[in-house]
């Protein structure tokens, strides 16, 4: 049992990565909702926010200790009575687009939205033009003498 | 089918390889700034934000930004709590020492008797320090990890930020740069 107890420590050692930038580890009370409909609200909200800290993970997901504040300032904001978007304004104002999980249309993210599509037509195109070659090139394999290898 | 095309695309898979090749050393080339996960202001170049903070040494005494106007200041957050602030410490002392410009420090989500022992300990680089318990103020700084540090000219408009623990190397090449911009007198050091 002190064998498996070890080793699951050392494997929790081994993901707990140091981070240059330090975090408060001080521990917050859980939020409370007036009802289903706001932590619904809150939890569609925060799902769709990027921590700031940890990168990769929701602001939903993350147990940073900004993330804390975030989700308890955006709570704040819902109870202010601002809309889903004016909250994400609010995000975006001072930590930047970054903060979006899905960024809005705009001049510098038009490739990245219709990036794929884009490269769907080229890839239809490229496709096409090779079946209708194939097509009118097909007959008997012609002896190539010269070939060499 | 002409010779000439088929030579072509004989080269097709080569010229191929090299693409993703080049590609993939693009990625290696952009990713070489090791602090390339901070993240940038949306704040700089815009007025910093209000706040009404008290002052750590003397709890009654509040600071607005108003209050710091007039001359540029280097706002540097830190916590007791944040090994990174430990080893910035001594370039912070460093730059303070050549009385530059104002340091204030913004002391985040600290207690107050570890922050006062913290600078007891270490030293006191700054020429004011502002104490945010709650961290309200610090969203809407966009400030997301300590260390980090402002630079904020004199009518009170953010110029610079950077993201991570400060090196020598950091404040002569951009710091100093920025601050010479907006504040080319004071470049004597006569504050």
């Amino acid at each position: 049992m002190n064998a498996w107890r070890a080793l699951l420590f050392a494997v929790l050692l081994a993901f707990a990565t140091p981070q240059v930038q330090a975090q408060v580890g001080t521990d917050v009370a859980p939020l409370t909702f007036h009802d289903a409909a706001e932590e619904a609200r809150f939890h569609a909200l925060v799902s769709e926010l990027r921590c700031v800290m940890c990168q990769n993970q929701s602001l939903a997901d993350s147990n940073a200790q900004i993330a804390f504040d975030l989700r308890r300032e955006v709570l704040e904001l819902m109870r202010e009575g601002r809309s889903d978007a004016e909250i994400k304004d609010f995000l975006v104002a001072r930590y930047g687009e970054f903060v979006l999980y899905r960024p809005r249309m705009e001049a510098s993210t038009w490739l990245l939205w219709l990036g794929p599509a884009l490269l769907l037509l080229v890839g239809g195109y490229v496709v096409a033009r090779v079946v209708r070659r194939r097509a009118t090139a097909r007959g008997p394999v012609p002896d190539d003498t010269t070939q060499e290898w | 089918m002409s010779e000439g095309r088929s030579n072509a695309a004989r080269f097709l898979p080569l010229a191929i390889f090299f693409a993703l090749a080049l590609l993939l050393a693009a990625g290696v080339w952009l990713s070489r700034n090791p602090n390339r996960e901070a993240l940038p202001s949306p704040l700089i170049d815009k007025p910093a934000p209000q706040f009404t903070l008290p002052v750590l040494h003397e709890p009654g005494r509040t600071v607005t930004l108003a209050d710091l106007r007039g001359a540029p200041f280097v706002l540097n957050v830190w916590g007791s709590w944040c090994p990174s602030c430990r080893d910035e410490h001594p370039v912070l002392t460093r730059f303070a020492e050549t009385k530059r410009v104002r340091m204030v420090g913004f002391n985040w989500k600290d207690e107050r008797a570890d922050a006062l022992r913290w600078l007891d300990q270490f030293g006191n680089p700054y020429w004011l320090v502002i104490a945010d318990i709650e961290g309200k103020s610090a969203i809407d700084w966009g400030i997301y990890g300590a260390p980090e540090t402002f630079l904020v000219d004199a009518n009170g408009v953010i110029r610079w930020k950077h993201v991570g623990p400060l090196t020598d190397a950091l404040i002569q090449g951009e710091l100093v740069p920025a601050l010479d911009a907006i504040d080319p007198q004071g470049r004597k050091g006569s504050r």
